[in-house]
């Protein structure tokens, strides 16, 4: 209960900041809808060569993609923690966070979040709604609660994955590059892994599972039923990964030495 | 002159220092341009070429046009913006050198580094992994090199102008993020110009995003020949010209209406 409202807290402090900047959350907003324009646009421009994308049409790939959006803009408004190490740690601010009586990593998540990301549900909601339509695609009453739950899913494996590298920063204070590059391999996970090579479609299953944010989950509103294993895997992997995730942070903030003045 | 040189080598130095982080790098680009390899054989299909491109070609256009972006590309619109922000700007005008010049030395200083250290080794490893074609013409590598160097000229004003736009909006982090989406898609980095129907071909040929990308790329997989490689080069210079004017227009401007808000 007290993190709830130490969330309202957060939230309405941000809501001040972006106020007093508000061509830059305007421009903000718009960069977001113009960066899911260009994925769009690509496959568009793609399926202007061609006709079938491994036995996939253009609408199904533009369905993914609309799925995939929904639980990228959750984990996009709330674990902007890619730069982590230099903020943090490299700076010291962590010292500041750690002396405060609430869970570090809930912390840096309400100091971090960009709540106008969640703009991208709606995008996401908007094109798949247009895609199956096209599709003629019908829904159960009970898919609107298998929704959430891969949705959820799908935003809890993007932030264990996310939150494991950060947590790299309390063991080696070295600056890496390999986060900003993460988000482009989160993208391959969009489009029907059967295209890949076999290890790099074991890699986006098991390893660094962005499979499940976009094609596994989508399949199962596709019903395209040989993919339903993976489908329902979806929430399970969600919750595996963020508790490894929180493992993870919990003991590297054991090992946290400090790093300034 | 020197002390530009300066600049460029301490930027140089700085990056050698953190040389390790670099091969974690090579391994991301590898999986990353081996996604895409993957993903455009699919899109091929059966085709023998879209466009004019074969998918050997089109392999090696995204292998280059990737290699190429570790070069041209920086953070120097980040940086700006940060000493704007910070009020280090203000001691920054008033040391003897060229503000917006001493930051495209450092930008190529952090270029040359990743040509280097970055993109030789990573495309040797890209080329042992997938189907690519270097062209055997000195002439193609000396012309591309050229083109290359265009690119970062274009692309580092690009960055400039984004970043004296901090002076006006104070945040613009979503500048920054525009821009950014802006020139991955209409530079040619994410598909070829001549991928676009042609009505967006046509828009983009008033744009000058695609000397960035788009131009070494194809001169580098051969997809232009003869005299088609000569007219792409004059258009970067044309638009490495024609940008000097908006950044200079807006650097004095800039000045005039400075306001430090700390420092």
């Amino acid at each position: 209960m007290f993190y709830v409202s130490i969330f309202f807290q957060y939230a309405s402090q941000y809501l001040k900041t972006r106020l007093t900047y508000r061509v830059d959350t305007i421009v903000e907003i718009f960069s977001d809808l113009l960066f899911q324009a260009v994925n769009l646009i690509f496959i568009l421009v793609v399926f202007g060569h061609t006709s079938l994308l491994s036995g996939w049409n253009r609408e199904e790939i533009i369905f993914i993609y609309g799925f995939f959006l929904v639980p990228y803009a959750i984990f996009s408004s709330f674990f902007n923690i890619w730069d982590f190490n230099d903020r943090y740690i490299v700076k010291g601010e962590m010292d500041r966070v750690l002396t405060r009586p609430i869970h570090s990593l809930f912390q840096i998540i309400m100091e971090r979040m960009e709540l106008e990301s969640l703009f991208g549900v709606i995008t996401g909601i908007v094109i798949m709604y247009y895609a199956g339509s096209t599709l003629g695609l019908t829904f159960a009453w009970y898919d609107t609660f298998i929704f959430v739950a891969m949705v959820l899913g799908g935003a809890f494996i993007y932030a264990g994955i996310f939150i494991s590298l950060a947590s790299i920063g309390f063991w080696s204070d070295s600056r890496t590059d390999i986060m900003p590059m993460m988000y482009n391999i989160g993208n391959y996970g969009r489009y029907p892994v059967d295209i890949y090579h076999r290890v790099i479609r074991f890699v986006l299953t098991w390893i660094l599972p962005f499979a499940f944010v976009g094609v596994y989950p989508a399949a199962y509103f596709l019903k395209r039923e040989e993919w339903y294993f993976y489908a329902f895997l979806t929430p399970v992997m969600g919750i595996v990964f963020l508790s490894l995730a929180i493992f993870l942070w919990n003991s590297g903030v054991k090992k946290y030495r400090g790093a300034g003045n | 002159m020197s002390k530009y040189i300066e600049m460029i080598r301490v930027r140089f130095l700085m990056m050698l220092a953190y040389r390790t982080n670099y091969y974690s790098g090579i391994l991301i680009y590898s999986i990353n341009i081996g996604a895409y390899y993957f993903l455009w054989t699919a899109i091929y299909g059966g085709q023998e070429e879209i466009q004019g491109l074969s998918v050997l070609q089109m392999t090696t256009y995204v292998a280059v046009a990737w290699m190429a972006r570790a070069f041209y590309f920086n953070n120097i619109d980040r940086e700006i913006a940060n000493e704007i922000k910070d009020g280090k700007v203000a001691i920054e005008m008033i040391r003897p050198y060229n503000y917006l010049g001493m930051k495209t030395m450092q930008g190529l200083g952090e270029g040359l580094f990743r040509l280097l250290f970055f993109s030789v080794p990573g495309m040797l490893i890209v080329a042992l992994l997938f189907p690519i074609s270097f062209s055997a013409n000195v002439t193609t590598w000396g012309l591309f090199f050229v083109s290359l160097m265009f690119s970062f000229i274009v692309n580092t004003q690009i960055n400039l102008l984004t970043g004296i736009m901090t002076f006006f909006l104070f945040n613009n982090s979503g500048l920054i993020r525009a821009k950014r989406v802006v020139i991955d898609l209409f530079s040619g980095l994410l598909l070829p110009i001549s991928f676009y129907p042609l009505w967006a071909q046509s828009v983009m040929t008033y744009l000058p995003f695609q000397a960035i990308s788009y131009i070494p790329s194809m001169i580098f997989t051969e997809g232009f020949v003869g005299s088609e490689i000569y007219t792409a080069i004059a258009l970067q210079a044309f638009w490495a010209l024609v940008l000097i004017i908006p950044i200079q227009v807006l650097w004095l401007l800039a000045k005039k209406q400075l306001i430090v808000q700390g420092g």
